[in-house]
């Protein structure tokens, strides 16, 4: 196992803008509204300009891809990429804006791979057209989907108003239930030359068009045997997915053809109700996405939000203290994590249940102490604009007020301590020795799922499934945001970008978390009593401006694009929440990876991925 | 050798299992004794697999634990204002509501039509609310919290999700006991047990009292014979609007406790 620290080279944004505008001058031009950043490229141009920021500049990694409606504003539509050098430093934000009326606008799939699915979504929810995209089709909504839903202009069944706070909540509050209004039919608009009886027969049909094939089983000769050829549906409901997510398979006898995964069964449009809400209304709803590392997701929100804050007045950045326990809980959620997708690694290689319980058995005191802190387990809600909800307990304390409880209490100081230093690293050892030398586990991973370096970095991959093939990049180091930068941690990473490779990958991680948790202890007994909780009140007005803040999920890189604008004194509503989710975009990778292996190896390259549907599916 | 690693693993699971049994025989018959061994298996020091016995047994949820909310009003025995609802409809937790499940109904008086302090109704649907805790966090009066009980589940989730006033309402007592501490740092907070509001109408009228000590002690003294007719007069009607406060609030008081024996009458006969 190599590690190794990425170089974090400052390279200057400005130059490299220069020298794009300089080469391009027609096509390139700053984008200059208040409080936005990067280029406008003309859409005409934009694969010419993409090739050049990749091959020149080496911004060999897209983050992130999205599209943004400026109905009401400038009456167009755009779509905003985010790409960064995978040997770390800020991002070259460019745009390419297009009419609304006939969204259009060049593919870049063939620079980066990673913009399939990113373009995929943007089309689905946009209706914008990518002309030379391979399978441009919906991949959240179901294809039948009436409308775009993203769009400024579209409301959904239940819409009420365009921004929360409803006026019918209060003063006259009457209550009624959303539901009763919505009598099956009433409220949702289909089109009206629809017959939903043909709708699921025709999608279902493209699918497996889509894939080349028929559903028939066809007869196949290769090396001498006799094979048959058949698409196999894994999903929607199937233990091994984590929830419900789909995948067509192809086979050849037992080894993948092809793979296509479906996905968006739990599809909330939740970067909708995003921009429905105010800016406080979304730290909540972040728990929503990842829901097994919560605190990590309100920390890259909070972040984003923070960025345009810091551009207005009276302002106040969180304090040392809030910075060193937003890290502490980001870094026990990032343990959180990896306990769980190791023990469901497993579960899925066939151990049933026995290493998955042992996880489990550590994560729940971790969990004990988030309910401790934030009042819940699971939905943290913890970060707040400017430091967090509430300092530490002085204890893990609870109070008998149900028939039957049962009473605990714990010094909070005392019982991190004993869980970072002692806990944690002797059930760490004995882990290793349960999992790592096991011949099945050996067997079952080296070798497959394999993910070459190039690829990783073309697919946009982020998190353990990138570090597992090489390539060294974590955002901690490459874009450092909080306290990281004065933390002494590495960064492990893979060489064959196996499964195996992402399982110690994963299993290293934990390891460099406890030496990170383990610098914070002093600094956290030196931070006593200094003020956590943040002055920004419930309403805060938010700087008119764009902002990406992105931080290293557990899963990956977790990124939030955030739209202020139209009100003169800051508006109270995101215009644009976009959530650059680690889960959806490594599922890019998934086809590739599957491809030639058996079937049963499709079980483990998705649970290697690591990825929950909460943030799949949005 | 081949194997190596999976007999390995076995004997750690082995292992497992025998300490979860040596505990069990260590610990035992002592489990449901005393509440130290209970922390103690619980805790970062466990050993061993450990199974609380839900729903015979259940772990007590830590302080800042938080459930759909619920309405404080003064204990239904206050000496001085028995369940006097706490909120004052300003509506700022329907606003920051995440979901916005809180409906507000603000008080009016019916004669002038001016909005009066206390809520006309106050809704919460629980199927909505999604434990997010603002409404407590923001709310300036201390007038909601987040509660402990988790056990909501009923039969039928059309007719009995959406609590109503006296369903949310509780006494601070109750606050008091499941977050001790929490509610004395906000006691502390507003500068006594009371209301906020009535906290500031104390110290007005305790500074109004001072000041009016002040003032007579200096006359009483050169001219105490045109000061004492008046006294008695004065007094007199105070007394009589004592006997009427007194009444009122044993009123209010009963009407506390007949409303909460109702509810409480209600949900044994639901449950
Ligand atoms: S914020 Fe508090 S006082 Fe205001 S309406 Fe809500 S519960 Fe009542
Ligand atoms: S806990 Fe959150 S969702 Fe529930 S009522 Fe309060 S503010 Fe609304």
């Amino acid at each position: 196992m190599a590690i190794a620290v990425p170089q974090t080279t400052e390279l200057d944004i400005s130059q490299t803008i220069d020298w794009l505008k300089q080469k391009y001058p027609d096509a390139v031009h700053d984008d200059t509204r208040q409080g936005f950043g990067g280029v406008v490229v003309d859409k005409s141009m934009l694969v010419e300009v993409a090739q050049a920021i990749r091959d020149d500049l080496g911004f060999d990694y897209l983050s992130s891809a999205t599209a943004v409606d400026y109905l009401g504003i400038s009456d167009h539509m755009e779509m905003v990429y985010h790409a960064y050098r995978t040997t770390g430093g800020p991002a070259l934000v460019f745009k390419a804006q297009t009419d609304r009326e006939k969204a259009e606008i060049p593919s870049l799939v063939d620079v980066w791979l990673g913009a399939d699915f990113q373009e995929r979504e943007a089309y689905d929810l946009y209706g914008i057209q990518f002309s030379g995209h391979p399978n441009l089709k919906r991949i959240l909504l179901w294809d039948g989907f009436n409308g775009y839903p993203m769009r400024k202009d579209w409301q959904e069944a239940y819409f009420e108003q365009e921004h929360k706070p409803f006026d019918s909540r209060w003063p006259g509050g009457w209550v009624h239930r959303a539901e009763e209004k919505n009598v099956y039919g009433k409220n949702v608009r289909y089109p009206d030359d629809i017959d939903l009886a043909r709708l699921s027969d025709t999608s279902e049909a493209t699918l497996y068009s889509g894939l080349g094939l028929g559903v028939d089983v066809q007869e196949l000769e290769s090396d001498g045997l006799q094979t048959d050829r058949l698409v196999v549906n894994l999903g929607p409901h199937h233990p091994s997915t984590h929830g419900v997510f789909r995948m067509i398979v192809s086979l050849n006898g037992e080894t993948i053809e092809t793979l296509e995964p479906v996905m968006g069964y739990l599809h909330r449009n939740h970067e909708k109700i995003g921009e429905r809400n105010s800016f406080l209304h979304n730290i909540p709803f972040t728990d929503r996405l990842d829901y097994l590392s919560s605190m990590g997701n309100n920390f890259g929100y909070v972040l984003a939000v923070e960025q345009l804050l810091a551009q207005g007045a009276r302002y106040q950045p969180p304090t040392y203290r809030a910075e060193v326990i937003r890290v502490l809980m980001a870094e026990l959620t990032r343990i959180v994590n990896h306990l769980w997708s190791l023990g469901f690694l497993l579960n899925d290689l066939g151990a049933f249940f026995t290493p998955m319980l042992y996880a489990n058995n550590e994560r729940e005191k971790i969990l004990d102490f988030f309910e401790a802190t934030a009042g819940s387990r699971l939905m943290c809600n913890y970060m707040r604009f400017g430091g967090v909800f509430a300092d530490l307990p002085e204890r893990i304390h609870s109070v008998a007020n149900l028939v039957n409880d049962k009473v605990r209490d714990y010094n909070t100081m005392e019982y991190l301590a004993q869980m970072i230093t002692e806990r944690l690293p002797r059930f760490l050892e004995e882990y290793g020795r349960l999992l790592v030398g096991n011949e099945i586990l050996r067997e079952r991973t080296i070798n497959v799922g394999v993910l070459p370096h190039d690829l990783a970095i073309a697919l946009s991959t982020c998190g353990p499934l990138l570090r597992g093939s090489g390539v060294a990049y974590d955002v901690r180091r490459a874009d450092p945001y909080s306290i990281y930068p004065e933390l002494d941690f590495d960064i492990p990473v893979g060489v064959n970008g196996d499964i195996y490779d992402r399982f110690m990958v994963r299993f290293q991680e934990i390891h460099e978390s406890l030496r990170i948790l383990k610098q914070l202890l002093p600094r956290l007994e030196q931070t006593k009593g200094e003020e956590v909780v943040t002055k920004v009140g419930h309403t805060p007005r938010v700087p008119v401006g764009e902002a990406y803040g992105r931080v290293e999920n557990p899963k990956g890189e977790l990124g939030f694009y955030v739209v202020s604008e139209g009100d003169e004194k800051g508006p109270q509503n995101p215009w644009r929440y976009h959530v650059r989710a680690p889960s959806f975009i490594n599922l890019t990778a998934l086809g590739p990876m599957c491809r030639g292996y058996k079937v049963a190896d499709v079980v483990t390259v998705l649970g290697s991925i690591d990825i929950v549907l909460g943030e799949t599916d949005r | 050798m081949y194997g190596q690693g999976i007999a390995k693993g076995l004997w750690i699971t082995f292992k497992h299992l025998v300490n979860t049994y040596v505990d069990d025989i260590r610990y035992a018959g002592r489990k449901y004794v005393s509440q130290d061994n209970f922390q103690v298996r619980q805790g970062p020091k466990s050993q061993g697999a450990y199974t609380v016995q839900y729903p015979d047994e259940k772990i007590a949820v830590p302080e800042r634990f938080r459930f759909v909310p619920f309405r404080v009003d003064s204990d239904y025995d206050d000496p001085e204002r028995p369940g006097q609802d706490w909120c004052t409809s300003c509506g700022i937790c329907a606003k920051v509501c995440p979901p916005q499940c809180i409906w507000i109904v603000r008080g009016q008086d019916p004669n002038t039509g001016r909005p009066v302090p206390q809520p006309e109704a106050f809704f919460i649907d629980i199927d909505i609310c999604m434990n997010c805790g603002y409404c407590a966090e923001f709310c300036p009066f201390d007038a909601i919290k987040m509660d402990h009980d988790y056990e909501l589940a009923s039969y039928d989730r059309t007719s009995r999700h959406i609590y109503d006033k006296p369903k949310l309402s509780k006494e601070l007592r109750y606050w008091k006991t499941i977050a001790p501490t929490r509610a004395v740092e906000e006691m502390e907070a507003r500068g006594g047990w009371d209301h906020k509001d009535v906290q500031k109408e104390k110290a007005k009228a305790e500074k109004a009292a001072a000041a009016q000590k002040a003032a007579p002690a200096a006359p009483v003294q050169t001219n105490g014979g045109a000061a004492s007719p008046a006294a008695p007069a004065a007094e007199a009607p105070a007394a009589d609007d004592a006997e009427k406060i007194k009444a009122e609030r044993l009123a209010k008081r009963e009407a506390a406790l007949a409303r909460k024996r109702a509810r409480d009458a209600e949900e044994n006969g639901g449950a």
